[in-house]
């Protein structure tokens, strides 16, 4: 209990004063995570809307196993991202081992199955409403997936919201693939795992609660900017 | 509209990532125990401001730090573990092995010393006290050069910890969230005194054994070899081993003091 | 004017499950007028109408325009019963079919709002069309497949829900469509719809063409006892 009001207090005053380490390390996690975030979307949505209009022999299979890998253990994607970046891996000429590239990369890979697959079951639907009309005005499927992605950007905007969750909350795979190092891959969650390791709870409890306000901040952001959209309310 | 909402902002993002950086960059594996010292706190900025060099440091184990030399993902190492040091330079990992100072380990416990090792002859006598009372030993089991260090104890008290019954628990972390595992159960540990000191979460422990020589702890610099690792910044290591033994660094290091006690000794030749 | 037709149906059938929905169809449609299809409930008139459009699969014999078959697809349009709203404003519905094809945004949204405002919905075109009533989405959904100019517009019981007023000024578009030259193919169960609009009447029976004349023959002189007794409100079975 101590602790967790200590850890309280410490995290008002930290982003009272706007503690310079703070600032840092949460400005870095929000960077990584959401550049992760705009590079999933971009791979995931257009997957989901290519796995609604089109059908294929194994599109089910496909499906399945993509809400299989939503439970992917983010160690073991942290593990697999660690060992191709390696330098003696077969991705290591690139040198992006412990870089926040990596820590990107790793995040991609957590998150795309969840967004593509909160995303898919939105876009089958909205895909079975408009299935008739589209098929009767003959359009292309590259318009049908564009059509259907533009339609949903609501539903689509809660499946980012998602992965943003997962990815800002993440700690086992970037511990792994981004080394923790100060002032290059310290993000707030490795901050705490580090600061935990070294007994101080407060301190990593009030990293925690930024690790909150941060994730609430964004999620109230982009929904504000949801709504602040001429076109209405779907 | 969304989308420009969040991309524009983003690319502004992204493009300031790579502010303010040193002149210079590599990369330098240590241990947890070393970094849990908070000497790096004081040395890395002078370092900085001296060789305009920043150096990463990546906080592992013994174990994972040689391996990362050897996969040549860090330039250089910094550990404690005289045999697998030794064997990492035979086997053309590193260029060579370079001490640097030494601290001790102390052996850590619950209060009132259930097994009485405050009065033992030597470290060896200590653990063996605690393996014949059965009290609680939380251990890191996770290949580290104190983990490594704490086995050789064991051999020499005559007790096989793989043997050894429920009273013996191989946590497989790193030295903080060791203690914190040893605070919650009030069992005793071999600890660094560097961490010990900086540990937050004492709870019921205390510092109950230390001061056999057997117990101290010397530090070695190793450089990646770049023959195996072109890309390795040799040089940038070079220049660093020449400021860690540096007369400056010793200054550093054998003022560094946490609550008035001294932690390190400079021992660079 | 038109070359898609005649249109020369032979044998056609459409089946779900191994089980024969629809056919087999042998009809011959020219292309004038208004063709209106009636029958009973469940005697196949909406999968006719898919069939005819391409929307529903044929599982045998040959539907043949005369032009090539994407020329034909490209110059056809199709209302629903229950029409589909996109999740957008009344004039983003309405340019979606020109924006498909390529033409300008600003053409294009040009373009709807003289579409809205032909048919009635020039007071809301931003409005979510999604909130609008049954008859004004039925409007949008006949200006949405109007505004691309089709040669062919097939309409699937567009006034079914629709109080008089709605159905009205909906089969008055469907005049005026008709007088500029779109072919229609409607069906309906409303028998003074059919007897306003046709000019040619196909009459179904359990997934077949049972009659299929010019309007005013088959309205005064059907020739089959069933027609005649449907054309009565007798119950046809």
């Amino acid at each position: 209990m101590g602790d967790l009001w200590s850890g309280l207090t410490q995290a008002f005053w930290l982003v009272v004063t706007l503690d310079k380490e703070l600032v840092e390390i949460s400005w870095r996690s929000l960077r990584i995570t959401l550049s992760a975030l705009v590079l999933a979307s971009a791979i995931a949505m257009p997957l989901a809307a290519f796995l609604a209009v089109r059908r294929f022999r194994a599109r089910r299979a496909f499906i399945a196993v993509m809400n299989a890998l939503m439970g992917l253990p983010p160690v073991v994607v942290g593990l697999v991202v660690y060992v191709l970046l390696s330098r003696s891996g077969p991705f290591g000429v690139l040198g992006l081992l412990f870089t926040p590239t990596a820590m990107i990369i790793a995040q991609i890979i957590i998150i795309v199955p969840l967004i593509a697959s909160i995303a898919h079951q939105s876009l089958r639907d909205l895909w079975q409403e408009y299935h008739d009309l589209l098929i009767s005005m003959n359009v292309t499927q590259w318009q049908k997936m564009k059509t259907l992605l533009w339609d949903a950007r609501r539903a689509l905007l809660t499946a980012a919201l998602a992965g943003f969750g997962r990815a800002i909350g993440e700690v086992g795979a970037i511990m792994i693939v981004g080394g923790n190092i100060d002032h290059a891959t310290r993000v707030l969650t490795t901050a705490i795992a580090l600061e935990t390791g070294k007994g101080n709870f407060a301190l990593a409890l009030s990293l925690g609660f930024v690790l909150i306000a941060l994730a609430v901040a964004v999620n109230l952001a982009i929904h504000w900017l949801g709504r602040t959209e001429r076109e209405g309310r779907w | 509209m969304i989308r420009k909402f969040l991309i524009t902002p983003l690319f502004a993002i992204l493009a300031m990532s790579s502010m303010a950086q040193a002149q210079d960059v590599m990369k330098l594996a240590v241990t947890t125990s070393f970094h849990n010292s908070g000497l790096s706190d004081v040395l890395l900025p002078e370092i900085r401001k001296d060789l305009d060099l920043e150096v990463q440091l990546l906080v592992v184990g013994t174990g994972q730090a040689l391996k990362l030399g050897q996969e040549g993902d860090v330039d250089a190492i910094l550990v404690h573990s005289r045999k697998a040091e030794e064997a990492f330079v035979a086997d053309g990992f590193g260029t060579h092995r370079r001490e640097i100072m030494y601290n001790d380990f102390v052996v850590i416990g619950p209060g009132e010393d259930p097994a009485g090792i405050a009065g033992a002859a030597d470290a060896g006598d200590a653990l063996a006290r605690i393996a014949t009372q059965q009290s609680r030993f939380v251990s890191r089991g996770d290949d580290s050069g104190t983990h490594k260090k704490e086995r050789a104890l064991w051999q020499a008290a005559g007790v096989d910890p793989d043997a050894a019954g429920a009273w013996y628990n191989a946590v497989g972390a790193g030295m903080g969230a060791a203690l914190n595992t040893a605070s919650g159960m009030n069992a005793y540990i071999l600890s660094d005194r560097a961490s010990w000191l900086n540990f937050g979460n004492k709870g019921d422990l205390a510092l109950l054994y230390s001061g056999d020589p057997v117990l101290l702890n010397q530090y070695a610099y190793l450089p990646v070899n770049p023959e195996l690792h072109p890309h390795a910044k040799s040089d940038l290591a070079v220049a660093l081993e020449d400021w860690l033994t540096s007369e400056r660094a010793a200054a550093l290091i054998n003022e560094y003091k946490i609550n008035g006690e001294t932690l390190f000794t400079f021992n660079a030749q | 004017m038109s070359d898609m037709f005649p249109l020369k149906v032979t044998g056609a059938e459409t089946t779900r499950r191994g089980k024969r929905l629809v056919g087999p169809i042998d009809l011959t449609l020219d292309g004038q007028g208004t063709c209106v299809v009636i029958g009973p409930n469940g005697s196949g008139k909406t999968t006719f109408l898919r069939l005819l459009h391409g929307a529903a699969r044929l599982a045998g014999g040959e539907i043949r325009w005369s032009c090539p078959l994407e020329d034909a697809r490209h110059d056809q349009a199709f209302v629903f019963q229950s029409p589909v709203m996109l999740r957008r404003s009344v004039l983003d519905n309405i340019a979606y079919p020109l924006l498909m094809r390529g033409t300008a945004r600003a053409e294009a949204r040009e373009a709807a709002s003289n579409w809205a405002a032909r048919v009635g919905l020039g007071g809301m075109l931003s409005r979510a069309a999604t909130v609008l009533s049954g008859g004004e989405k039925q409007k949008l959904a006949l200006a949405r497949a109007l505004i691309a100019e089709p040669k062919l517009l097939f309409l699937d019981e567009p006034c079914a829900a629709l109080d008089g007023r709605a159905m009205r000024e909906i089969e008055s578009i469907l005049s005026q469509a008709a007088a500029s030259g779109t072919r229609l193919i409607l069906s309906t169960h409303d028998m003074g719809q059919a007897r306003r609009l046709a000019s040619r009447v196909v009459f179904l029976l359990h997934g077949k063409v049972h009659e299929a004349a010019a309007a005013e023959q088959f309205f005064d002189h059907p020739e089959t006892p069933q027609a005649r007794a449907f054309l009565n409100g007798d119950i046809v079975e």
